[in-house]
């Protein structure tokens, strides 16, 4: 298992990339990966599907329901994780809502997650104050528990955050749902800067970031950049359109690495 | 066990929200000071004289309170058994329980400065209720409800739109509640600056199960004073049916002391609880989270949320309450499920025996009562309450009855 401080270096913003597993099918996940790291992630992020995805927007919830009619159960994508991660090159987190987990136990979750080489945890729907379980349990596996901030966050809050997440801290840049945006919110550099303030962790920002300008902005203040429902758009394209998308999201990838890679970066 | 755990049960949730396991706040980040301000806006309003002493006028003069505790003297003779008393909610303004709710929760929210309200509906009963107390409080309302929903309870959609709320078509999922209330969710993240969540049942984060609880407890109040100077003491059993659980635990919360009291819940048996295709939360499903709270759940073996299936659109929701997931645990309150059949046979029952043409979800519970009534000694006394009247079910009855309208 790779641990996610490894997708951190001096010198270079991280990009972070989020995939739903077994989206547009479990070949494409596997293929996918491996693909999207050589194009300049740092950092992929697996979505275990879920029926009530109510922190995500149209496009997650619409490849979400498509890998659920596939059969991508926690377990699949255990076994997917398990398959690509030795050819990843890079740490893999999973994302994927409370209840699955808490079925599945959290014990036994971080167990296998750990072993099927996952180095971190995104629960959009888990705050600190019900996050006890899973972080006890992630923690005896050395899995991150990552939790969010969003612009919304009193000093209170950032405070608790920065005390309990581990890997980063995922910066939600607007009040709202995953989606690609046109805009990202004004008050995205001083949000950034007051987290900064209290927390040590590396932080990330996600949520709307869809453009190669939109990750160079957020990369000349954040440690990380993270991309999720625009690449579920450049991937869905390419497949209506009859051409591989694991070339065309890696083409895409590279656009933002690129655009990143502009910005300079005190060392 | 059961005094110590008595004493302390209305004393719930705790600082955090639980109730026991269940209830807390599993919602994304951006909608925690939300929850905060709301909890404390509702803390302050509690305390205060002239918000109680305005919720209490409205929901005598305007919505009608208190309702009336009404002997079936003909349905008692019909089962044969126990005295079954109606509590008759369907009586409210907007004709179901759900106005104790929007109102209570409309205040608070114009006390809290947010000018636009965004709900859910099921059987539109909430949708309608919540449209009225934005229209009668000058707010904006906006109400997402299942594509399927609208189907179904299209009378109900029309009376939201003369009201002056918009309504919005979800079609993501099942296309009925569990859906609605995504969607209300993603739209509250997104607007939480000037938009109030008005959830309509004992459902969602802390502090939502709470408020909505302390709502509903008027019904249970008036309840418990009315058979105490009617017949001079405590009903036997109360029945009520569960979708979220408002009605229900709204009834039940004052009684919840009284030890000697039952208290019945009733589920939706839909085509039958073997055939999978059900609502019956409590009585077959196992604890999860979802919309925000931890709670039984109905849910395939990989943990994703199953599809439900009941006549009433109201009863449809594959949750339920956090504080009835507690009482089930604990043994204070059973839980029981009528399937779809059983409840026509209630919904006629009541039509024919006291003229009295309930909504599907309290039919269920009046399936359940009479039920119960029959087979209980004269000398017992059952309370039912009817959530709502059936005026909006007109449609689905017709269809099951094979009658073209
Ligand atoms: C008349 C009526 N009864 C009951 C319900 C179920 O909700 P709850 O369990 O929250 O009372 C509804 C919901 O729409 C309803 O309209």
């Amino acid at each position: 298992m790779r641990p996610v401080g490894e997708a951190f270096r001096k010198g270079r913003k991280a990009l972070v990339a989020y995939l739903t597993v077994g989206y547009p099918d479990p070949e494409a996940t596997l293929a996918l990966v491996p693909a999207l790291a050589e194009a300049g992630c740092d950092l992929v992020e697996l979505g275990i599907p879920f029926s009530d995805p109510l922190a995500d927007g149209t496009t997650i919830q619409r490849a979400s329901y498509e890998a659920l009619l596939r059969g991508i159960t926690p377990r699949r994508c255990l076994e997917i994780a398990a398959e690509v991660s030795p050819r990843a090159g890079v740490p893999l987190l999973f994302m994927g809502y409370y209840n699955p987990i808490m079925h599945y136990g959290p014990a036994a979750f971080c167990a296998d997650a750990a072993a099927a080489g996952i180095g971190g945890l995104i629960v959009p729907d888990l705050p600190p104050e019900e996050g006890e379980a899973l972080q006890t349990a992630a923690a005896a596996r050395g899995i991150s528990l990552v939790y969010l901030l969003s612009p919304t966050s009193p000093p209170e809050r950032i405070a608790t955050v920065a005390g309990q997440a581990s890997g980063f801290i995922y910066l939600v840049s607007l009040t709202g749902v995953t989606g690609a945006r046109a805009e990202l919110s004004e008050g995205l550099e001083d949000f950034v800067a007051r987290v900064r303030a209290v927390a040590s962790q590396p932080l990330c920002v996600g949520f709307g970031v869809s453009t190669p300008a939109q990750a160079a902005r957020v990369a000349a203040v954040a440690d990380g950049v993270i991309v999720g429902s625009r690449l579920l758009q450049v991937i869905e394209e390419a497949a209506t359109q009859g051409r591989d998308p694991v070339g065309v999201a890696a083409a895409f990838i590279r656009g933002l690495r690129e655009a990143m890679d502009s910005v300079p970066v005190p060392e | 066990m059961r005094s110590v755990s008595g004493s302390i049960l209305s004393a719930l949730p705790d600082q955090r929200g639980h109730f026991g396991p269940y209830g807390g706040k599993f919602v994304p980040e951006t909608l925690m000071p939300a929850l905060a301000e709301l909890e404390a806006a509702y803390t302050d309003a509690q305390g205060d004289a002239a918000f109680q002493r305005e919720l209490g006028a409205l929901l005598a003069d305007y919505a009608g309170r208190p309702t009336a505790l009404y002997y079936a003297s003909r349905l008692s003779e019909r089962m044969g058994g126990a005295q079954i008393y109606l509590k008759r909610e369907d009586l409210a303004h907007t004709g179901a329980h759900k106005i104790n709710n929007a109102l209570g929760q409309g205040l608070l929210a114009a006390r809290m400065g947010k000018r636009r309200i965004i709900a859910e509906t099921g059987a539109g009963q909430h949708g309608v209720a919540t449209a009225t107390v934005c229209a009668k409080l000058g707010l904006d309302c906006v109400v997402d409800m299942g594509e399927e929903d609208i189907r179904r309870q299209s009378l109900n959609v029309f009376r939201m739109k003369l009201l002056g709320a918009e309504v919005r078509p979800v079609t993501s999922g099942s296309r009925t509640l569990k859906d609605a209330i995504n969607e209300a969710i993603r739209d509250w993240v997104t607007n939480v600056g000037d938009t109030h969540y008005l959830i309509g049942s004992v459902v969602g984060p802390h502090p939502y199960p709470l408020i909505v609880r302390d709502f509903q407890s008027v019904i249970g109040r008036e309840a418990r004073e009315q058979m105490l100077r009617m017949i001079g003491r405590l009903p036997d059993y109360v029945v009520a049916c569960v979708g979220g659980g408002s009605n229900s635990i709204g009834i039940f919360y004052p009684f919840l002391e009284d030890q000697s009291v039952h208290l019945v819940g009733v589920e939706a048996g839909g085509r039958g609880v073997a055939t999978g295709a059900h609502a019956a939360t409590l009585v077959a499903g196992t604890p999860g989270v979802l919309h925000g709270a931890s709670m039984y759940l109905l849910q395939d073996e990989h943990g994703q949320v199953r599809e439900t299936h009941s006549i009433s659109a109201g009863l449809d929701y594959p949750g339920v309450g956090p504080e009835h997931s507690y009482l089930k645990d604990i043994g204070r309150a059973e839980y029981v499920a009528v399937d779809d059949e059983q409840a026509m046979a209630g919904f006629r029952l009541l039509c024919e025996t006291e003229g009295i043409i309930p909504a599907l979800e309290s039919a269920h519970a009046v399936y359940q009562g009479a039920q119960m009534a029959a087979a209980l000694p004269k000398d017992k006394l059952v309370v039912i309450n009817v959530s709502g009247r059936g005026d909006k079910d007109m449609g689905t009855v017709a269809e099951v009855l094979g009658v073209t309208l």
